[in-house]
């Protein structure tokens, strides 16, 4: 294993996969990420698949229109000798009341004014796109026809490959131990194989960021909460849409290859990094679905998994360096959407690091919010 | 055993797509099975877990008992969603 690196970076999914492939595009050498497991293990291979643009914070919505333009072209530029499975079908987005409509009108004012084509639906347009939908207890909708869906494994091996081919060092099943800082500087990393020298380390673990955080002495306002899914048998095409609620917390989509995924999340998690599934959410989950896509009750499920959301107070990243120890960077706490902001993530922080001007300025994301007060609370997460 | 022969019946994969999947990095069942589906169909890998092993131990020179076979996930048979949302009072149209 070498010894010494220009940049350490820590976690194999799609954040440090994005981070390295853009640092080594800009012509930085001798960057080397290290994985406990295997590429995508965690948190991005567990994720639901789908991209949306349909936010409720400016950046946010910014974050992810950056994201999709680039996931739109992602096959050719990453040159991948497979296919990243874009889709865009859309998300159909339900409210529960004449207030969520409000919000959904709020964030669609927002959106078309940052560029994102997404508009207000009455039950009736939405069944036009969904004809299977059992609008029953909604009040409205929005929709986007730019959002979709992506498959996170192969999306994440399209960015190792081309960070590969840049001369990024892929270290997997190489776990870090232990995170030297010195006179607020980071040092040295030590991980089960070695210790690596570095001056720039960057905390891209997902739902291990909070553990990696304390290594360096650093303590992230951060959790870990389960979210679970489970998908059917492939059937034929049935829903081109992701429908989605966040009042009815759920969301559930047809991909590529015919399987339909579905998941909700539960608030009342334990926070103990639990990634078994349970029966419960299996009952809730069919209950809800039946209900809202009657036709679906034929469909079987045939596999369950979990994965963590890493959440910040705000539900927003924490994008940025820490102020009180010079080299390290953090990429943490996306709060259930770190895959669909995964090729920003690489743009930006990239920026940061090497200190070039801002794509887009992304300071508010900084760790210093949670110093200031000044969060910015994103309204639609599931 | 020839190349075209399906190891993945849920799925349609050959054993050659197995050994180009192991030559190409992917070297353990679970990476397998993202690459290429394999054991994400409802079976649920109880035909292709074993012979996928086989090829790896064979390829990688390990010996089979010290791979692993992956995270066992719920259900172990497919079961509707109506099923399951009915459980304890089956409707009557199925």
């Amino acid at each position: 294993m070498m010894n010494k690196a220009e940049v350490v970076i820590i976690g194999g999914g799609i954040s440090g996969a994005s981070i390295a492939y853009q640092l080594a595009k800009k012509g930085l050498k001798n960057i080397v990420v290290l994985e406990k497991n295997f590429i995508a293990s965690g948190a991005t291979g567990a994720c639901g698949a789908g991209i949306r643009q349909q936010w409720g914070t400016k950046l946010n919505c910014e974050i992810a229109k950056m994201s999709c333009e680039f996931f739109e072209k992602a096959n050719e530029v990453l040159n991948y000798n497979q296919d990243i499975e874009f889709k865009q079908g859309g998300y159909l987005l339900l409210s529960k009341s004449i207030e969520e409509n409000k919000q959904f009108k709020r964030n669609i004012g927002l959106q078309n004014a940052l560029g994102i084509p997404s508009k207000f639906l009455t039950l009736e347009q939405a069944k036009e796109i969904v004809p299977i939908l059992n609008t029953e207890g909604y009040f409205g909708a929005a929709y986007c026809e730019k959002d979709g869906h992506l498959n996170p494994f192969h999306t994440t091996m399209a960015f190792v490959k081309a960070a590969e081919g840049l001369g990024v060092t892929f270290l997997t099943h190489t776990e870090v131990i232990g995170i030297q800082v010195l006179d607020h500087k980071i040092r040295s990393v030590t991980t089960n194989k070695g210790v690596i020298e570095t001056n720039c380390l960057v905390n891209a673990a997902g739902g291990a960021a909070q553990e990696i955080g304390l290594m360096a002495g650093v303590d992230l306002p951060l959790y870990s909460e389960r979210h679970q899914i489970l998908v059917t048998e492939p059937v034929d095409p049935i829903l081109s849409t992701m429908v989605m609620s966040f009042s009815g917390n759920f969301y559930c989509q047809q991909v590529p290859h015919g399987g339909i995924i579905m998941g909700r999340g539960d608030e009342k998690e334990p926070r103990d990094g639990n990634i078994n599934s349970s029966w419960h959410f299996l009952d809730e989950m069919a209950k809800t679905i039946t209900q809202l896509l009657p036709p679906l009750k034929n469909a079987m499920v045939i596999r369950q998994w979990a994965g963590l959301y890493n959440m910040t107070p705000d539900r927003q990243p924490i994008i940025g360096p820490v102020d009180e120890v010079d080299g390290f960077y953090l990429a943490v706490g996306f709060s259930g959407h770190g895959f669909m902001f995964g090729p920003a993530t690489g743009i930006l922080l990239s920026e940061i690091i090497l200190k070039e001007k801002p794509s887009i300025d992304i300071s508010p994301l900084s760790l210093n919010r949670f110093k200031t007060g000044a969060l910015i609370y994103e309204p639609s997460v599931v | 055993m020839k190349d075209q022969t399906i190891i993945c019946r849920c799925s349609d994969i050959t054993l050659e797509e197995i050994r180009d999947a192991i030559k190409n990095g992917y070297e353990s069942f679970e990476e397998i099975k993202r690459y290429l589906r394999t054991g994400m169909g409802p079976c649920q890998g109880r035909t292709c877990m074993p012979l996928i092993l086989r090829e790896i131990s064979r390829i990688k020179n390990q010996p089979i008992d010290s791979l692993s076979s992956g995270k066992h996930r719920p259900p172990v048979n497919a079961v509707s969603l109506g099923a399951i949302a009915n459980q304890g009072g089956l409707s009557h149209d199925e």
